[in-house]
This record gives C-alpha cells, structure tokens and sequence, in this order.
C-alpha cells in the first residue's frame, strides 16, 4: 500500500489516522507492524525530506539571503511548507484584540507536519510532572504515572534516536544504560555558559535532542521493540539502515535528507509503508468523524483538496492527531443529534484548558568569546546543553513566588552567517570599511541567547471555539482562541529574565535585551513557543475529562486522540517525545482490543 | 522553537516581534509557502529588479566603501551585493517594502550631497571624496541634526549589504565561519580556543 489519492482507497480500513506528524506517525507505525490496516488522511501535500531538503545551500543562493518572509517566517530554508503563524486558506481567530491575549498558531501543512522542522530537544516529563496538582496543589493530576509511560519513552527513543546523558537530576529521568547516543561535544560558548552559570547556581549539561550522533544498532534494536515478531524486526530493521548518522553540518530545521535527525517522514512512515498495511492520502482535509448508529465512529468526511469535492472514509476506528488545535477543531465541527456540542464532548470540555510553554528571552554580548579563532561549530544543527529545572527543592520549601520550574535553552554558536547584520550599530559605532570587517569578525560568535521553557497551569481563559461567523475556504467553521496569562506565569519569567542578566553578567557580559519591567511585555504571547497542547484532557471520570489514560475519548468508545490534545499540564520539558511515547502506548491498547475482538 | 534557530536568523539583534499577517498584495509576486528550496536563486528571478544604471554604480560605489577589497576578502561589488540590494528593495514582503524608501532616497541623497560639496556623483569621487562624506553619516548616535536622515540610511544599507556580503562564501571567510562541511566526527572546539576562553570540554 502506497501514498494514494482519494479515489484509490479501500472500502473499509481498521483504522483512520488524521494527521502525519509526531502522533500520527508513530499511530501509523505501531498499528500497521502490529496488523492492521490504516489509513492516513494528512491535509497536507507530499513531502519527501530525502529529495527536497535544501542541504547546503548559502543563504546567499536563496531569495533575500533567505531570510524570514511573511510567506518562511523562520527563514526561506525552514522547512515547513505550507505554514507558519498562518496557513493559507485556514484563519483562525483571537476572542481578544489586546496584544498581551492574542494566540499564535504555527501549523505545517506536509506529510510529517511539523516534525519536519521542529527543534528535535526530547525530553522525559519526570515522576513529578504526571503528578502536579498532588505537589502543589495546582491544575490536574494525569491518570497515569511516570512509571505508566517509562518502557514507551524507552522504546521511542530507541526507535527514533535520542542524544544525552543520564544526568540523575531531580524529575529529570535517566534512560536505561546503552539507549542514549553519545552527547555531541560543547561548543565554546556552551562551555563558557556553562562554567559560569554555574557561579549563579544554574546547571548547564547535555541535553537530548533526536539526532543521531551514531548509527542505531539495527541488529539489536528491533528485537527490543518487537520482540517475538521476526517479520516487524526486518521492517523496522531495514529501515534503520536507510538513516546515516549526523555528519555535523546543516541546521535539523531545514530538514535532514540523511535521515539523520528525527522526521515522521523518516522514521515513521517508511516502515509504516514498508508493511503494505498502510495507504496514505495526503491533501486530504478531515472535516469531522462520521458515527454510525450504534454511537461508534465508522469513519472521517474530508474535502480532497485536489478537486475541491468531498470524500468519505470508512474505518472500524478513527485516531486524531492533527495537531492539539486541529483536533479540537475537528471535535466541535462533528457535530450529531448525540453530540449537539461536538463528537466527545458531553463533558463540555473539548477546547478547554489550551495550553503553551511559558517563553521568554535575554540576549547578551560576552568580551571572553571575541576574537575566537575559526573553527567549525556547526555541530548537531541544534543545541547541545541546556540547563533543567533546577530550584524543585526550594519551590517544595515554599520559598519561590512561583510553581512551576522552566528549563533554560540556550543558542550562540558560530552558525551559517548571512541576511542579518553581524555588526550591531552601537557596538561598530560608525565603522565602515576595513574597520567594519574586522569588528563584524572580532563580535562574531561573542553573542548569546538564553531562553526560557517552562510549564504554565492550565487555566479557564486559555481555550478555543469555533468562531460563530468566519470560516475557511472549504465553508468549515475555524477555531477562535482565548488566551490570559495568570500570576503564576509572569513571576516565572520575572525569575527567568533575572536568571538570564545574572548568567549573562557572570561571563562577563553584556545585556543586549531591552529589560521591560512589565512582564506582560516580554513574556511571549500564547502559542509562540509552539508547544500548543491540551484541549481534551485525560482523566479518571467522563465528568471531568474527554480522554481515558489510553487517549480513548470516554463517550465514543473507538476514538484515540494521540497529538497533545490529552495533556492535563505541560510540563516544562518540551512535548514531543511524550506525544509520541503515549501514542505508542495508545497503539499497543488498540492492537489489544483489536486482538480482542472489539474494534 | 529553539534558541539556536531564532538566534541563527538575527544573530547579533533581539528578534523582530513576529507578525501573525499575511503577505499584502503588491506588484512584485511573494515566492508562497511553498517555494522550490533546492534551487539556486538569483535576484530577479523572482520579481523584476528596480535599480537603473546610476543606481546600480552609485550602490557599488557605496558598498565598496563599506565593504572594500582587503586581506579579509573580496570588495562588495565583486559578490553579488547590489544585486542583492536590489532585490531586497524590489521584494514584495513588508520589511522589504519598508527598506525601499530608505535605500532609494538615500542614493539619491548621497549623489546630491557629492555634487553639492564636489561637483561630481558620488562613484567618481576619489577615496577621500567618499571618506568625507561618509565619515558624517556613518554613525547615526552621532550625527549631527542635517545628517540624520542620511545616517539613517547609512545604518540601513550598511546592515543590508553586510546581510549580503557575509552570506557568501567569501564572506564567511572574512567573518570566520568555516562549517557547512560533512564531517566524520565533531571534536568541538580545538585545544587552543579552549585555552584562550579557559574552558575544558565537559563531554568526554
Ligand atoms: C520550529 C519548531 C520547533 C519545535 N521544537 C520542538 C522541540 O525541540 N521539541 C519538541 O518537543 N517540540 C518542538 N516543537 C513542537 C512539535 O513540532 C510538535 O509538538 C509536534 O510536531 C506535534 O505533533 P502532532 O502530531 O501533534 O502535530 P503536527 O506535527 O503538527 O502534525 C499534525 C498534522 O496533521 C495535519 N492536519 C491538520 N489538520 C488536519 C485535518 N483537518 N485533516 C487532515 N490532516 C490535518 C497537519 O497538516 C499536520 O501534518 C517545535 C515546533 C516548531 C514549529
Ligand atoms: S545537523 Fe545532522 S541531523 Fe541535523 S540536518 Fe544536519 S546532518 Fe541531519
């Protein structure tokens, strides 16, 4: 079974999944080794990462040396097609016109969607972050613990390959020994960050991020993730091969046509094709979930973007994992005499408790990293250390005005240079000429950025509906957001923007930030750091939440919801891995019920 | 996102605050969300250029000053950079459409204040023509009241034509950048860059 278009679907398919990128794609993976066959409705195009990533191309070889457009806001080189803060066709809308309440919507429209492009940092939630509410009183608790989720984790970043160390710190989980890749080596203002931040109390150490700093053990490995299933171990075997190591040059979000880094359309999909029990139609636009008569989903209506028409899929079970927004959208859009506010939504809690990583950031200017002779910093194409959450301890004390942690991120290397000025006015102070050359190669590499990535508690002003009157090209109603940050928010980042200047200083250094005392001012807006999750949260009771612990909405029994949509926090590590490590998981309870006789 | 690719866009600046709009219309076509990435690009295949001759020699002749040949690397001029000007100011994007009033004023400036002070355009002028008019305006901290506009422009085409220069292999030279390479393994910084910033590597 191949890549299709809409004409040349099955009649009926065991399973539906909506959307390609981190949820979707791991779905696709572990349902179509354990048997069944799917069907994979992504909105976007086709997308082959090996044949249209643009490698080695300057910036000066792209229009405007390929700097950001309104039409590549991160760059003409990003690779995300059809996407960013907007997606032609697809308005969304803001509930408020205050700048301090609006909602950016970054989206992909691609097979992978946005793996193709995102940061790859994977980290663990650790034992307390499945567990929030009992710690502090706040939010809601997840109905499943660390320990529920541990062997996932496992197998993901087996499966995808994970870079890191076990550094043993709190809430910071270790992987069992031989599953990381070695760490990359600290680039030198990593290094220099790292001994001085030290001084000022914050740990700087390597951080995980799927790349691979070696090839996977393709003998190995899938005998550990499939264990007893020789025909699934060769699929999964073979397509380990296909994926070279990092050769440490291009930056991961152009995409990686080695296969190197993590990409649904790399990892994901290709075994999943490889097994023929998956057809992919892409272009394909889900507009809601059809229900049968006995109160189950019998399949997905979409518009087949190629002609504009409608279409119908029939599955014996549907997952959506369209991106937490999408999802939440598609829910309130399937609309049925049994569920007049939406498929799944007899709680009245779809779109609800929407949530983001808290951001902000401080740039800085450090003397000690002037001058570097030349070499080649271009590394992994991502960060290699970060600094966890460290002060658990003083917040359990009760001695923070806040509740929740953040981890730092941190960039400065000596990257690709080009579209932007490499000699800020105030430091060149006039120059121009040789003088101009020579401070643009004394400052290069001397800059620093450190931000912010911590957890906000999901609140009742943060969510989305359908907007009442705007819809998209297509006639479907779009989703409005609401948005308010709470206290607990901005004295995060009053901390985080003091920790930076002291980091900042500690080296050294100068601030280049303007330091706005409001915080409402330089803590960035909702869905800025693009971790948008929540919207359908998981729980113990049908009353309190959509979703069960295995992402299976309460009131329709054959629905999965495996992108963030679930998440009842979000916890400071960056969400991905833990999307994909639930998916997994979601899948394996599928593949029971399966074996059961219940689809 | 992550820190490194917000910072690898805009790396010596705090980041322009992102603008949820979408494209405007306009006579030049933006490139769309889903433009061919492997191909090479040059200005104009895009969207017809502005700059006629005299524009085009008045820019050189500024870019060369900002950026002359040295043992650093080649002069402006010989990289592509006033092509990539003009690009730049013919583009359809809003920063861009910005620029462009900037740049095509101050040109016409700088050719009027060389015939006012030497009779003669700008490009004709001998180094310290350009020296002396350029030393007024380079600065815009310190430019005297009459001068700001121009520094203004000054500061403006001096960072679009560094944005271009350096995004040339040439330029990275001249900066320092020696990556884009495939490498058989990453050893991070060497020996003697570790010694100058007292530092040890921590990854073993
Ligand atoms: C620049 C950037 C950097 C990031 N860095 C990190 C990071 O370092 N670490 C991390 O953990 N996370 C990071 N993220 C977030 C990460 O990309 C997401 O968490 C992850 O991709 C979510 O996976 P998903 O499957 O839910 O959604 P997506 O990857 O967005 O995939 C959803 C797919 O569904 C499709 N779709 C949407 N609507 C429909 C519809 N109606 N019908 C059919 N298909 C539909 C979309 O086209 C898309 O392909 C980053 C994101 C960005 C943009
Ligand atoms: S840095 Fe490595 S993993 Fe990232 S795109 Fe380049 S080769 Fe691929």
């Amino acid at each position: 079974m191949p890549i299709i278009t809409s004409s040349k679907t099955q009649p009926e398919y065991d399973v539906a999944i909506v959307g390609s990128g981190a949820g979707g794609g791991q779905m696709a993976f572990t349902l179509t080794l354990g048997g069944l066959k799917c069907v994979m409705l992504e909105a976007g195009r086709n997308y082959d990462p090996v044949t249209e990533t643009p490698m080695f191309q300057t910036k000066a070889q792209g229009p405007l040396q390929a700097s950001r457009t309104e039409d590549k806001p991160f760059g003409f080189y990003d690779a995300t097609v059809d996407g960013g803060w907007q997606v032609p066709n697809e308005p969304y809308t803001q509930a408020s016109d205050k700048p301090e309440e609006q909602f950016g919507w970054w989206r992909a429209r691609m097979l992978g969607g946005r793996t193709n492009h995102w940061g790859r940092i994977s980290l663990r939630n650790g034992p307390y972050d499945f567990k929030p509410k009992s710690r502090d009183g706040l939010g809601f608790d997840w109905p499943i613990s660390y320990e529920d989720v541990a062997d996932y984790y496992t197998k993901v970043e087996m499966l995808i390959g994970v870079y890191g160390t076990n550094t043993g710190r709190e809430n910071t989980p270790s992987s069992p020994d031989g599953v990381l890749l070695p760490p990359p080596k600290g680039r030198a203002s990593e290094l220099v960050t790292q001994k001085y931040a030290k001084k000022v109390g914050v740990p700087v150490v390597p951080i995980h991020r799927a790349v691979l700093t070696k090839p996977l053990d393709c003998q190995n490995i899938p005998a550990k993730l499939h264990p007893g299933n020789a025909w699934a171990q060769k699929i999964v075997g073979d397509s380990m091969l296909q994926r070279a190591a990092c050769f440490w040059a291009t930056e991961c979000g152009r995409g990686c046509s080695i296969r190197a880094n993590y990409q649904s359309t790399t990892v994901h999909l290709p075994p999943a094709l490889a097994t023929g029990n998956l057809d992919i139609v892409p272009n394909a636009h889900v507009r809601e979930i059809t229900l049968g008569p006995d109160g189950k989903a019998n399949g997905v209506l979409y518009i087949d973007k190629t002609t504009g028409q409608e279409a119908r899929i029939k599955a014996k079970a549907v997952v959506l994992a369209a991106s937490s927004g999408e999802t939440v959208r598609i829910l309130l859009n399937s609309k049925s005499n049994a569920f007049p506010d939406g498929l799944a939504n007899r709680s009245g809690l779809v779109g609800k408790y929407l949530m983001d990583t808290i951001g902000t950031g401080v740039s800085g200017q450090v003397p000690l990293l002037e001058n570097v002779p030349p070499h080649n910093e271009d590394g992994a194409g991502g960060s290699h250390f970060y600094a966890p959450w460290w002060l658990y301890g003083e917040q359990k004390a009760g001695r923070m005005d806040f509740p929740r942690g953040y981890h730092i991120e941190m960039g400065g290397s000596r990257g690709m240079p080009g579209g932007s000025n490499p000699l800020p006015d105030d430091l060149g102070r006039g120059a121009y000429g040789r003088k101009f050359k020579e401070e643009a190669r004394r400052y290069y590499g001397s800059f620093v950025g450190y931000s912010c990535r911590g957890e906000m508690i999901p609140n009742e002003d943060c969510f989305c509906d359908l907007d009442p009157t705007v819809k998209d090209k297509w006639g479907i109603p779009v989703l409005r957001f609401h948005w308010k940050w709470a206290d607990h928010e901005l004295k995060q980042v009053q901390h985080a923007q003091r920790t930076f200047v002291s980091m900042i200083e500690a080296m050294g250094g100068t601030v280049r930030s303007r330091l706005e005392s409001d915080p409402l001012k330089y803590i960035e807006n909702g869905g800025k750091i693009i971790h948008e999750v929540g919207g359908a949260l998981m729980g113990e009771t049908a009353e309190k939440s959509v979703c069960n612990q295995w992402n299976q909405t309460w009131d329709v029994k054959n629905l999965f919801l495996c992108d963030g949509t679930p998440f009842p926090s979000n916890a400071d590590k960056n969400p991905t891995l833990t999307i994909m490590a639930l998916a997994w998981r979601a899948g394996d309870h599928i593949l029971e019920q399966a074996r059961q006789g219940n689809l | 996102m992550t820190t490194a690719a917000a910072l690898s866009a805009g790396a010596a600046v705090d980041l322009p605050s992102v603008s949820y709009g979408q494209v405007k219309a306009g006579a030049a076509k933006p490139y769309g969300t889903d433009p061919d990435l492997q191909k090479v690009y040059r200005p104009g295949d895009l969207w017809s250029l502005t700059f006629d001759a005299r524009q085009i020699k008045t820019a050189g002749a500024l870019a060369d000053v900002i950026l002359p040949a040295d043992d650093l690397g080649p002069a402006a001029s010989t990289l592509g950079v006033v092509d990539m000007l003009d690009e730049w100011v013919s583009a359809p994007y809003d920063t861009q459409q910005k620029d462009r009033p900037v740049i095509l004023d101050g040109l016409v400036w700088i050719d009027a204040e060389s015939r006012k002070r030497f009779q003669k355009d700008f490009a004709d002028l001998p180094e310290s023509g350009k020296t002396a008019i350029c030393d007024a305006i380079c600065d815009p901290a310190k430019a005297v009241k009459e001068f700001r506009t121009a520094a203004r422009f000054f500061s403006k085409f001096r960072a679009l034509c560094a944005g271009a220069y350096y995004a040339t292999p040439d330029g990275w030279k001249a900066l320092g950048y020696v990556g884009n390479v495939a490498l058989a393994s990453f050893d991070g910084p060497p020996p003697e860059v570790l010694a100058q910033l007292g530092v040890e590597q921590t990854v073993v």
